[in-house]
């Protein structure tokens, strides 16, 4: 079948459109197909495509504007894997990329789950080390803000309770 | 095969519950990029945390290495849903736990290094998640696991991050089915951030009415809220479907006897039949009799049909590879002897 535009070349892309229940049929070669306005050659060769979550993923990259380059520039240090493998592949390449691409793939994670914030289950071993850590932290933050705004009161509280939390640290490591 | 061969639960309708929590070892690369010797480190690992710990699950477990078994075992393995098609795909790199009841399977550098999996019979998410969770605690006294307190669990794939806990149930709706309904539930259930798949996960058919329903979000819920919200939508489903098969039997008493009969007529006498037409035959009768319009059938027999009709593990019980004309000549035997 001839390209139905230049009637030159042979037709290679075929597109049905049904809009509001009529059938339309175009036949082009490459060429008119790549210069029609009615469809860039991406959504036809897309369409009727599973989407996989990859392309889910591309479209989510794509809407918080980054730019490709910047991607080659940081490489995960455990796993050699850069934030653009992971665009190809839709995997991350080890548990270490979680941090080494946090900015990158925070958005990503909160656009598939709605939700940054694991709520769930906490492994008994490793887990409640990084739990006591991480509310240290937290009380080490509230405690200099209290200090800074002469809540002494408070800071006092605030510095036992981190006192506790340590003593427990040390208890569970010591085990 | 424990959860065809149990008594079927008091729905009928529920016919498995499933729970997979995914799991990865801190630091090292995700299967996807492991390399031979440190795909063999994880694999160890993972084994010897629960061969040589002191709890009495060990005892129950047996290794079961994918490159000694014949494709055929393994493609029945998928069919019962005890391994992945994904983990055959990496037989070079992965292995799998089982347990002697083959009712909890853990997989080894399948997407994640640790893929385990409860499935039980019936309705029983809670109990499945319980012994899941058991069991993941015993593997964790010896792998550092891949945690972090803010995202929860880190997985190969962001869909599985924060619980990494998949909870599926397979239900079995021929009469939604039947009555087209079953469109409706699958648009509602996309909205409750639950997915429906077919009787083999993604992209596959609704193969003899059996669907899968199970959790979209895996971050920012807990376990219990994850299940409860499958427990309580499944309830939902089960609901519709009893519905849905009072109704026919009102309006239509006499052609739905009559296509139930007609389907049990073709499974008691053909010749040869094709794994999709048995199934979903098998699918009709098993309504039949759970509505007591067939009476001389036990479910039981249909259910363990169901699983021996596919084509792997019909090979395994002829004890030989046969080509898909003589597949059909063989499953349709199989059918005549178990049901005349």
């Amino acid at each position: 079948m001839l390209c139905q535009r230049c009637n030159q070349k042979e037709a290679n892309v075929h597109i049905t459109k049904i809009i509001n229940g009529v059938k339309t049929e175009l036949h082009l070669c490459d060429e008119c197909a790549k210069q029609s306005e009615d469809i860039s050659m991406n959504f036809a060769f897309n369409f009727g495509m599973p989407m996989s979550f990859q392309n889910i993923l591309d479209g989510f990259v794509e809407m918080l504007g980054s730019s490709s380059k910047a991607y080659e520039e940081e490489v995960c240090p455990v796993c050699k894997m850069s934030f653009n493998d992971f665009r190809n592949k839709g995997r991350m390449g080890c548990s270490r990329c979680y941090s080494t691409f946090a900015q990158k793939i925070t958005p990503i994670i909160k656009r598939i789950h709605g939700n940054i914030e694991h709520t769930g289950k906490v492994p008994a071993r490793t887990g409640g080390d990084l739990k006591l850590k991480r509310d240290i932290e937290r009380l080490k933050e509230e405690l200099k803000i209290a200090i800074n705004k002469e809540e002494y009161e408070r800071a006092a509280k605030l510095r036992d309770e981190i006192r506790n939390l340590e003593s427990k640290l040390g208890n569970q490591r010591g085990e | 095969m424990a959860w065809f061969f149990s008594k079927s639960s008091d729905e009928g309708i529920v016919l498995t519950s499933r729970i997979r929590l995914a799991r990865n070892i801190d630091n090292i690369p995700f299967p996807h990029l492991l390399d031979k010797e440190n795909a063999k480190r994880v694999v160890d690992e993972v084994k010897s945390s629960i061969l040589e710990s002191n709890s009495a699950i060990s005892n129950d477990f047996e290794v079961i290495n994918l490159s000694d078994i014949s494709l055929n075992e393994k493609m029945s393995m998928v069919e019962k849903h005890l391994i992945s098609k994904d983990l055959i795909n990496r037989s070079d790199i992965s292995s799998v736990l089982i347990n002697k009841d083959k009712n909890v399977s853990i997989m080894i550098n399948e997407e994640d290094h640790i893929r385990l999996q409860v499935i039980y019979p019936g309705f029983k998410l809670k109990e499945a998640y319980e012994l899941a969770s058991r069991i993941d605690d015993l593997i964790e006294q010896r792998v550092n696991y891949a945690y972090d307190t803010k995202l929860g669990y880190l997985t190969s794939c962001p869909t599985n991050v924060g619980t990494g806990l998949r909870a599926s149930v397979m239900l079995h709706l021929p009469a939604l089915t039947i009555t087209k309904n079953i469109n409706n539930i699958i648009n509602t259930i996309n909205q409750v951030g639950l997915t429906i798949r077919g009787l083999y996960g993604e992209g596959s058919n609704a193969l003899g009415n059996v669907y899968q329903i199970s959790n979209q979000i895996t971050l920012g819920l807990s376990e219990d809220e994850i299940i409860n919200n499958l427990i309580a939508v499944t309830k939902k489903i089960v609901e519709k479907e009893k519905k849905a098969r009072e109704m026919l039997l009102e309006k239509q008493s006499v052609e739905l006897e009559d296509e139930l009969y007609r389907a049990l007529g073709i499974l008691k006498y053909a010749r040869s039949i094709s794994t999709q037409e048995s199934l979903e035959l098998i699918s009709k009768v098993r309504m039949g009799v759970e509505m007591g319009i067939i009476r001389d059938i036990q479910v039981d027999k249909l259910n363990e049909l169901f699983v021996s009709v596919q084509p792997a593990t019909l090979q395994l019980l002829e004890k030989r590879e046969l080509n898909p004309k003589d597949r059909d000549i063989v499953r349709a035997r199989l059918i005549r002897e178990k049901l005349n």
